[in-house]
């Protein structure tokens, strides 16, 4: 076969790109190839196929696809804490003239594949999951605007995802750092595939994510239970509404950034390169622009998350409701006017960089004044330590440290000598696990029996809260001490052998959050092993305020078999003490979306387009994508899309219900 | 676009939705549309105005013109559409994007004062005189 027509049919993808030369790699192969065949025979064996098609991956309920979002992040996390395990392991290895066990090649795209995994598909698919399974239950409605898209938006999220697995053992990932900045993500410094599969798998991802910023938007404004005014709405609903208000705006950003960046690979133009008129720091300007408003999209639902559990397990009204949402659309302007203090070293001047410094400070106000409003809730609140209360609690402790060095990073003199150095490191750190990270536990932990209709586990619980705080102060505390003392990030072997241990302790902390991570796994398994002992009959184990613990442990499909009429804030606390009670006969006809399988095609589709961009296999990434619009066309003639559940059904399914809840 | 017209349709959209598509508004809202796409095209093609700025300026103004006749016209957006909520979304997309540009802008034209090095060596004076009041 001639190279040419070769290169027709496989692109620049050859028997290389497969990294066997890399021991380590080829070892995680086996590992995963022998898991994921144990998986997928257990799943054929057992018959799970038709199950998983037809009750999972079409479905359009948005408590199922909520529960995938969360075990999709789950999965990225292991991957991408794996990661975290080798650069601690490296870093405290490499020293005295060690070269430690990974070459540059490797370490460069792991701690790469580290930032990307644990940003876009780990914290990203759990703030989505949590917002996906909680917001409808929390305004009574039956589900998202848009369920079909949806199911879409989540299966691309997980395309996503599978690309950069795939990079993992087809040719290799970016090894550019996180974002993948200019001139160093352009051809002439990364022209293997890396870049290449960092591109893609963002792009594919990012419509998922967008798309879902407009489903959950749509369905807070307009699906509301009648009598929720605004200022009654729920503040996690609030939290979601602003967040998916900060996405819609923000990701617009990195897809454009990204598209030029590919435009400069793939056709030969010149926006980010060295040369030709192009200019790099735009990069570095347009990434941030969408990357300060990104944590905030990240850490504003665990806010809403801390608000719901510190007021449900206080036993008391949230101190501040309106002062709460007021500091979250003041964060939501003012994570716009941020994103330079990511780069004051750039060297755009005092007057832009004494701006930007203010501006930063000036956010730290309403975040602090939420700290302070969920203080005050507690204050002579009975308080109960239940898990999610625990979590509630170190997050409160822990991210008011990160947030404290993040202010102090916004001094430009002082960003000067922090800039890129482990205090940095330490710092994002601290804010995202100590806030995002944990938040979702409160999260998992909270509304777990609102999914299930059992508890988690007390004892694995504490473990792995314990092995996470503990292990994280262990981690990231060595972390600052090593950026003061003026310690680069991203570096693979150090020369001044009284740094290494800091290093080692580091390890070590890492080595704890392994197992917060393992007791996670195990609580979550010893929970659904012993879950007749932990069922909740009553649909409201923990005394909830809001409106997704007036229906049943799990909920019925439809959610609500009567739409709830909502008179306060803390909608259900306020029927429970007027002694309301759900009607029990009277029902009506249920207007349903129907599952689809639609988003699982598109997605695959979109995946093999991605493949194909990456490898220059043209007519494999031009078919894939004439097949997502074809098939996106065919299927808007699909009118066979909705349904009803007759009275007489939801009459039964809410008897079974109620019989389950001993009522 | 009126009230009146969107009781008609009640069983299709619900209290407050989004102001009804005419076919008179679809019609006015193409011919605008032509005529704000051919002024600029003729200006550029047949070289009216000799100062490039000039030409690029009326092209830009145009430009915005043309954005609102399509929010208009083929978006259907008025104030009180949605329960004001598609004004709200508009305003904010606005703010956003005045800052993104203006702060770019702001950003970048003060990176190149500061961090280019001066490219004939005749100017080379003035930028270093910048940097020491700096």
């Amino acid at each position: 076969m001639s190279d040419a027509v070769y290169q027709m049919i496989f692109g620049r993808l050859t028997l290389d790109a497969l990294p066997l030369h890399e021991p380590i790699v080829v070892a995680t192969f086996g590992v995963v190839a022998l898991g994921g065949l144990a998986l997928l025979g257990l799943i054929t064996k057992y018959k799970l196929w038709g199950y998983l098609w037809s009750e999972w991956f079409t479905t359009v309920d948005h408590k199922k696809i909520g529960i995938m979002y969360m075990i999709l992040g789950t999965v990225m996390l292991l991957r991408g804490f794996a990661d975290a395990i080798m650069m601690r392991l490296q870093q405290a290895m490499a020293f005295n003239g060690s070269e430690g066990y990974l070459d540059a090649h490797h370490y460069d795209q792991i701690f790469t594949a580290h930032g990307v995994i644990m940003i876009f598909f780990v914290a990203m698919p759990f703030v989505t999951g949590l917002m996906n399974y909680v917001v409808p239950l929390q305004i009574g409605a039956r589900d998202v605007s848009f369920p079909f898209l949806n199911n879409f938006s989540f299966w691309m999220t997980a395309a996503g995802a599978g690309l950069v697995m795939a990079s993992l053992f087809v040719g290799e990932f970016a090894k550019t750092g996180w974002l993948a900045m200019a001139p160093l993500s352009g051809l002439d410094y990364s022209p293997d595939v890396g870049v290449d599969y960092y591109i893609w798998a963002l792009q594919i991802a990012g419509v998922g994510t967008l798309l879902s910023g407009v489903n959950l938007i749509a369905t807070i404004v307009k699906m509301r239970a009648p009598g929720m005014s605004l200022m009654k709405m729920p503040v996690f609903t609030w939290s979601a509404l602003v967040t998916n208000v900060l996405i819609v705006a923000a990701f617009p950003v990195l897809t454009a950034v990204l598209a030029f960046l590919s435009l400069d690979r793939y056709v030969g133009t010149n926006f980010f390169t060295n040369t030709l008129g192009g200019n790099p720091m735009m990069y570095v300007n347009m990434i941030w622009i969408w990357g300060h408003p990104e944590v905030y999209i990240l850490i504003l639902p665990a806010f809403g998350v801390f608000s719901e559990v510190v007021s449900t397990f206080s036993g008391k009204r949230l101190f501040g409701y309106t002062s709460m949402i007021y500091a979250l659309i003041v964060i939501c302007i003012l994570a716009y006017l941020v994103w330079l203090h990511h780069f004051f070293t750039m060297g755009s001047g005092a007057s832009v960089n004494s701006f930007f410094g203010i501006t930063t400070m000036i956010i730290s106000i309403p975040t602090g004044a939420k700290i302070f409003n969920w203080l005050f809730t507690m204050y002579k609140g009975r308080i109960r330590y239940e898990l999610p209360m625990m979590w509630a609690i170190a997050f409160m402790l822990t991210f008011t440290v990160g947030g404290m060095t993040g202010v102090l990073l916004a001094v430009p003199p002082a960003d000067f000598v922090l800039h890129n150095s482990l205090f940095l490191v330490a710092h994002f750190h601290n804010v995202i696990i100590g806030g995002v990270l944990f938040g979702m536990f409160a999260g998992i932990n909270y509304w777990w029996p609102k999914a299930f209709g059992f508890k988690l586990d007390r004892k694995w619980g504490l473990v792995s809260f314990w092995a996470w705080v503990v292990g994280f102060w262990t981690a990231f505390t060595p972390l600052y001490v090593l950026g003061l003392m003026g310690v680069t990030r991203r570096l693979r072997t150090f020369d001044d052998p009284s740094l290494q241990i800091w290093f080692v302790i580091a390890g070590i902390g890492a080595a704890i959050v392994a197992v917060g991570i393992a007791a996670f796994l195990i609580q979550i398994a010893v929970s659904i092993l012993n879950r007749d002992k932990l069922r909740d009959e009553t649909g409201d184990p923990w005394g909830g305020r809001t409106l997704e613990w007036a229906t049943t442990s799990p909920p019925p499909h439809y959610n609500f078999a009567f739409t709830p009429v909502v008179h306060d804030l803390d909608a259900w606390h306020d029927m429970k003490s007027r002694g309301g009670k759900v009607p029990a006969e009277g029902y009506m006809d249920i207007h349903m979306p129907r599952y689809t399988g639609a988003g699982v095609i598109l997605a695959g589709l979109s995946l093999v387009s991605g493949f194909g961009l990456v490898w220059h296999i043209w007519w494999m990434a031009g078919g894939a994508l004439l097949g997502v619009v074809g098939y996106a066309i065919w299927h808007s003639f699909d009118y066979d899309r909705d349904y009803y559940v007759t009275a007489d059904e939801v009459a039964e399914t809410e008897r079974a219900g109620r019989v389950m809840a001993g009522a | 676009m009126s009230h009146d017209a969107h009781a008609a349709h009640d069983g299709h959209h619900g209290e407050g939705g989004a102001a009804h598509a005419t076919r008179k508004g679809y019609v006015t809202g193409f011919l605008l549309s032509v005529v704000l796409t051919a002024i600029p095209f003729g200006l550029v093609m047949g070289g009216v105005i000799d100062d490039m700025r000039i030409t690029a300026g009326i092209v830009m103004a145009l430009a915005i013109v043309q954005i609102v006749v399509h929010m208009i016209y083929f978006l259907h957006m008025d104030t009180k559409s949605e329960g004001g909520w598609t004004l709200m979304a508009l305003i904010f997309t606005a703010v956003i994007v005045v800052i993104t540009i203006a702060g770019s802008l702001w950003v970048m034209v003060n990176m190149n004062r500061y961090m280019m090095p001066p490219m004939p060596p005749a100017s080379a004076a003035a930028p270093m005189s910048d940097m020491s009041g700096m």
